[in-house]
């Protein structure tokens, strides 16, 4: 009796073969919306270096509607991102108070509200309220 | 009990006549408390003896009868065909060759788990004089649930890491290396870290979860490799930040 194994190709369907692959690439994905909004970032750096008429210019560019949109695609992905990772701390940190774990619940809830304290600090800093 | 017939969708494939796999369909009545692991076995004792499956304790012990039902990697003695609606396909697990019909190669995920070292390494040698190792419910806890690993390579199924780098040393052979690394009783991490903190080690895994989500014995192999990757860094960052801690 011979062996021949046969090796089936993987091909790119797996995503789509439950939806927890579609949520991961999702996860993903959502990278390059952010770094497209970080680069954004480096470029305000840029334009704010070169004086106050360029940095105006920059300022009348955000406003329109492509920019718009982006912002809040990027806004989307980032919250669909962030949240995603947190509720994946209870794996990568687990926390064992005496003989037991503390529930998952707690460590990402912490993430969570350190998560939401940051960005009222931020939001203070730039003068929302 | 009620009775209801099923399709069975089976990937069939003889290495001495076919090139390539193909399903062949069959009829099977079924019980209500049937598991597709029963419905082959109908299949392999009443309508096709030539069916080949591995399977042995039919009580989720073994690990044996992994195979991928309806595109999820699955013990067919755990899925219950009441569980399923119309044609329920039955495939190999994913990502290993096909030796014929449902059975793979596994030779890769043996050799994987070897080179992890899965047993203790003693911390402290002992001889069985001075009495037996003790062990807190704490210390315990720290690794229990890694142990009830059953190699059962659902989590490899699972794994689109696996299936797209073969190289990666995978879920199972990383959770349970971080299981003897977390024993109390054990002294070989060192030595085991030369597998899983190297390229194809942890770092390879980008977290997909998939793992964790089909393991049939509820362990969590996609949170030991974010830890193994975590306390790799911390190795890392004392070496060449802090040689002076170096032992």
């Amino acid at each position: 009796m011979s062996r021949r194994p046969y090796q089936r190709e993987m091909t790119s369907e797996w995503i789509f073969r439950h939806p927890r692959y579609l949520r991961y690439m999702t996860r993903e994905f959502s990278c390059l919306f952010i770094g497209a909004w970080t680069l954004m970032l480096v470029c305000a750096l840029a334009r704010l270096s070169e004086g106050p008429e360029a940095w105006a210019a920059f300022l009348e560019g955000l406003k329109s509607p492509e920019v718009v949109v982006f912002h809040v695609v990027a806004l989307a992905f980032a919250v669909y991102h962030s949240v995603t990772w947190f509720n994946l701390t209870p794996k990568a940190l687990p926390l064992q108070m005496g003989d037991e774990f503390v529930p998952d619940g707690a460590i990402s809830g912490a993430h969570f509200a350190a998560w939401g304290v940051v960005s009222l600090v931020l939001l203070y800093l730039a003068g929302a309220f | 009990m009620g009775e209801r017939t099923i399709d069975l969708e089976v990937l069939r494939y003889n290495p001495e006549t076919d090139s390539e796999p193909h399903f062949q369909r069959y009829s099977v009545p079924c019980r209500e408390e049937w598991v597709v692991l029963d419905a082959l076995n109908h299949v392999k004792e009443a309508i096709d003896p030539t069916l080949s499956y591995r399977w042995s304790c039919h009580m989720a012990v073994c690990g044996s009868c992994g195979m991928m039902i309806n595109g999820e990697p699955k013990l067919a003695c755990k899925a219950f065909v009441r569980d399923y609606e119309g044609i329920i396909r039955v495939e190999p697990l994913a990502h290993f060759p096909v030796e014929r019909d449902l059975v793979t190669v596994i030779d890769d995920f043996m050799d994987k788990l070897k080179r992890v070292r899965p047993y203790i390494i003693p911390r402290q040698v002992k001889a069985v004089a001075h009495g037996e190792h003790l062990q807190t419910p704490a210390e315990l806890n720290k690794f229990k649930q890694y142990s009830m690993c059953i190699n059962c390579m659902l989590c490899y199924a699972a794994c689109p890491e696996y299936g797209l780098i073969p190289k990666y040393i995978g879920p199972a052979a990383i959770a349970l290396a971080h299981r003897y690394n977390q024993d109390s009783r054990d002294g070989g991490r060192a030595q085991r870290q030369e597998e899983i903190a190297a390229t194809e080690g942890a770092w390879e895994c980008s977290f997909v979860g998939a793992c964790s989500d089909v393991c049939p014995e509820h362990v969590d192999p996609a949170g030991a490799i974010q830890q193994v990757k975590i306390r790799s860094t911390v190795d890392w960052y004392k070496e060449h930040l802090m040689p002076w801690l170096k032992p």
